[in-house]
């Protein structure tokens, strides 16, 4: 049982002026399933090597369990690398391949065995403890290696994009068993990916970081509702949130001949760097097909449409002007750029058509463009 | 994982092939139609069913070949005159590994050839199938298991451990993270007495400009933990000397690896009266296999010591002296143990005032050729020419022993034909039930594991119908 605290935690690389981790202040707490999360090079496996002592730390502490393990060596800080190439012994029984490390360290046989029964249990590999492996199926032999990692009882699980080298199939079912897993054992877990699926599904919160830089820490559902700043908007959610820039003109986003009205309390976080412009955010699913009346909308010509039998989505092109805006600003979407709607499938409009679209205002995402934070 | 770029790697490694893994935060779409990026022309490439997976592939283009424990699968294939080995994975993992291994290739590290990556691959209704990584076979090499399937030298493992230290050692003085050191991911060659190690896995190895201290430690740490493993396996399969203590062999890994460290990164400090030690130094390092390309040699500011450091270390010291001599490219150990047979020719023949160069051409027609041209057609596959000379020389020296006089090289040829080598090659059975041990730890592959159980051991109430891994997770 450990908490694991980074207390300003800097890593620089030999030759390179830019920190790849900047100043990072995260704690995780005793039994956490926190999953770091960002794009390629932004310093979440660095962070992670840290911990487990595969880099240096240039400035700040780490702590695990109160201890500070910031110059200790990777075995002395009681940590488990999971199942990344566990291999499986053809001659030794399940209850030995789990077992064997224990018998290294000295373990007396009775904890071994005690150890091994109860993640055998957890796994529900009680009644192979004495096969080989030749007798197990593909999942099985995956959990016995599980089974390695889980006897040693580490007082955290680091695991860096541990599905990335597994098909697509067994990918989805593995992502579930870890974080089913990781829940009946309650052993902190630091979990590292690319994919906000995963993030999403698995952690109990999830750290959103960028070039370095620690952007939000929450729960799922917190980055996915108040999302900090423009980076974590768009990188969380999929598909990926609506953002584009407006002008504003009389407390209102103006859209084209179209104008939304937004809350003046996000109005009055405005700085005269942000040049009278606002970024408006809004999910896909919190926005509606409005009438050809309503004054609080906006005009999108339809690009695409898709009939998922549950849901139609609409893509389109926001109508500025009285052409179809090309130049315009659409930050972090993965849809090339159009915007995207959740409808009523049964009511799906053609591809071509202009319609006109409202937003949730409770839903609306605002950030300033000069700092891109938010400020609803 | 990948670490930092770092524009300061090799120049070499930076220019080593066009493939690139892509960044798996953002793959660009996998190849509609297949796709082979080969460092090999061979147009029979094209002509191998890509269509199959790989466990399914007709046997008469597969070799019999001893094969490692692995979680993926992996065959071995002809392609023309040559065996490749092909292993099933992930596109992005595929790319990587030939990425890596192109570039440890080009740092002159021994690591197994990558030939080429083969993405894009369907079946026949269209639905996609893994990538696969094709690497050349290293001729006459064997995976441990298969040293082991054979009654061999109690020291067997002592010596296995030796090679991965040595290679180890390399690989991190050129930068490279493992990430999964263990004895399943090394090929053994004979060499001499000794053995010589290759890497044959490099999925979770990592090129950096220099290795941390906590990156080697956690490699040492893992090598140590993997073969004990490895080796309590062996001993569950009776397959090791009893005697053998398997944590005493992995220990053997941790110190043989740190003493070597040693010798090649230690700072010498002493007199400047003492400068002969500069030479003790590099003789010592020689002794090790290794070349001194540059040494750093610094005086205290009184003056009073120096300071001598290697800065940079090549191995293959006898390897490079008996190729520049002959032409032989061989192994470390062997290299040694021909150089001196070369040395022993020349005095027998009085010709210590003549160019070694000029002797080392009459050694080769006289003494080398005849003797390796003695192999028996049926096991050129199965011994490396230099191997079978070394192995020759060593049993002349014991039947002249037992004689009590010189005994010719033709004779020795002749007996050591007739009694020893066919007691060292390996037959179909045991390549077979190597084989299937091998395939007994695949984990991604249901055409491996579900023939499994048709032939249990001792798990004859074991029926897969019944195995429900499905639920195991929803409680």
């Amino acid at each position: 049982m450990a908490e694991v605290i980074f207390d300003h935690v800097t890593r620089i690389y030999p030759g390179n002026d830019k920190p790849s981790v900047d100043d990072l202040n995260l704690d995780i707490k005793d039994g956490e399933f926190l999953v770091l999360v960002g794009p390629s090079g932004c310093g979440k496996s660095t962070t992670l090597r840290m911990l487990a002592g595969l880099e240096e730390v240039n400035k700040g502490r780490i702590l695990i369990g109160g201890k500070d393990v910031t110059t200790m060596q990777p075995k002395d800080r009681d940590i488990a690398m999971v199942f990344q190439n566990y291999a499986l012994y053809p001659h030794m029984t399940v209850a030995d391949n789990m077992g064997f490390a224990l018998k290294i360290a000295g373990t007396p046989k009775e904890e071994i065995r005690k150890r091994v029964e109860k993640a055998a249990e957890i796994l529900d590999l009680t009644e192979f403890l004495d096969r080989k492996p030749k007798a197990l199926s593909g999942g099985q032999r995956q959990r016995v290696a599980m089974g390695r990692a889980i006897v040693r009882e580490p007082k955290v699980f680091l695991m860096d994009e541990p599905l990335s080298n597994l098909d697509a199939k067994l990918r989805v079912q593995t992502r579930t068993q870890i974080a089913a897993l990781q829940r009946q054992l309650g052993v902190t877990t630091l979990y590292v990916t690319h994919d906000q699926t995963e993030a999403l599904t698995m952690g109990d919160r999830i750290a959103v970081i960028k070039l370095g830089i620690l952007q939000q820490v929450g729960a799922p559902t917190e980055l996915y509702d108040r999302p900090a700043n423009v980076f974590v908007a768009g990188f969380i959610g999929s598909p990926s949130m609506n953002i584009n820039t407006h002008p504003v003109v009389n407390g209102k986003a103006q859209i084209g001949a179209d104008t939304m009205e937004l809350p003046k309390e996000a109005l009055d976080k405005l700085t005269p760097e942000d040049n009278n412009e606002i970024i408006v955010g809004f999910r896909p699913e919190d926005a509606s097909l409005a009438g050809p009346d309503d004054t609080n909308a906006f005009s999108l010509k339809v690009v695409n449409v898709e009939d998922l039998g549950s849901d139609g989505y609409i893509y389109g092109n926001i109508v500025t002007d009285d052409s179809v805006a090309a130049e315009q600003v659409s930050m972090m979407s993965d849809q090339n750029k159009l915007t995207t709607i959740r409808v009523n499938p049964r009511v799906l409009p053609k591809v071509g058509d202009v319609v006109k679209i409202k937003v949730n205002p409770a839903k609306m995402h605002l950030f300033a463009p000069s700092t891109e934070l938010r400020i609803n | 994982m990948s670490f930092n770029d770092n524009p300061q790697l090799d120049p070499r490694a930076l220019k080593a092939t066009s493939v690139k893994a892509e960044d798996p935060a953002a793959p660009s779409e996998e190849p509609p139609s297949l796709k082979i990026t080969s460092a090999s022309a061979d147009p029979k490439m094209f002509t191998l069913p890509w269509e199959q997976p790989l466990s399914t592939w007709p046997k008469d283009i597969l070799v019999n070949l001893p094969r490692g424990i692995s979680r993926h699968i992996v065959r071995f294939v002809r392609v023309g005159d040559e065996v490749y080995a092909m292993k099933e994975i992930t596109r992005n993992v595929a790319e990587r590994e030939y990425e890596l291994l192109r570039q440890l290739q080009k740092l002159n590290l021994p690591t197994v050839q990558p030939i080429a990556v083969v993405t894009g691959r369907h079946d026949e209704n269209g639905e996609p199938l893994e990538a696969i990584l094709v690497t050349k076979h290293l001729r006459f090499s064997l995976p441990y298991r298969a040293l082991f399937a054979r009654t061999l030298r109690p020291d067997t493992a002592e010596r296995l451990i030796d090679a991965l230290a040595v290679l180890m050692v390399r690989l991190h003085l050129a930068g490279f993270y493992w990430g999964d050191v263990s004895l399943s991911n090394v090929l053994f060659l004979k060499d001499a007495d000794a053995f010589s190690a290759f890497l044959v896995d490099a999925e979770t190895g990592d090129l950096q400009v220099e290795l941390t201290q906590g990156q080697r430690e956690y490699d040492i740490d893992l090598a140590r933990t993997n073969i004990i493993g490895e080796l309590m396996d062996l001993s569950s399969g009776e397959l090791l000397q009893p005697d053998v203590d398997e944590i005493e062999v992995g220990n053997r890994l941790v110190d043989r690896y740190h003493s070597l460290w040693s010798a090649l990164t230690d700072t010498d400090k002493f007199n400047p009266s003492e400068m002969w030690k500069i030479e003790k130094r590099v003789n010592r390092l020689n002794e090790l296999g290794f070349d001194v390309d540059e040494l750093e040699v610094t005086t205290t500011e009184d003056g009073k010591r120096v300071l001598v450091r290697p800065r940079v270390v090549d191995a293959g010291y006898a390897n490079r002296k008996l190729l520049r001599l002959t032409g032989l490219d061989v192994q470390e150990n062997q290299a040694r143990r021909l150089l001196n047979d070369l040395d022993a020719y020349r005095a027998s023949t009085w010709r210590d005032g003549e160019d070694l160069e000029v002797v080392a051409t009459d050694w080769m027609r006289e003494v080398f050729e005849p003797t390796v041209r003695m192999i028996p057609p049926e096991y050129r596959s199965q011994i490396d020419p230099a191997q079978f000379f070394h192995e020759v020389l060593d049993h002349r020296w014991y039947m002249a022993e037992k004689a009590g006089h010189d005994v010719p090289m033709a004779d020795a040829v002749q007996s050591y034909v007739a009694e020893i080598l066919p007691k060292q090659m390996m037959d179909a059975k045991t390549v077979d039930d190597l084989n299937a041990e091998a395939d007994s730890g695949v984990i991604d592959d249901e055409a491996t594991y579900d023939d499994a159980p048709a032939h249990p051991d001792d798990d004859d109430d074991y029926n897969p119908e019944f195995d429900q891994d499905a639920a195991v997770w929803s409680h």
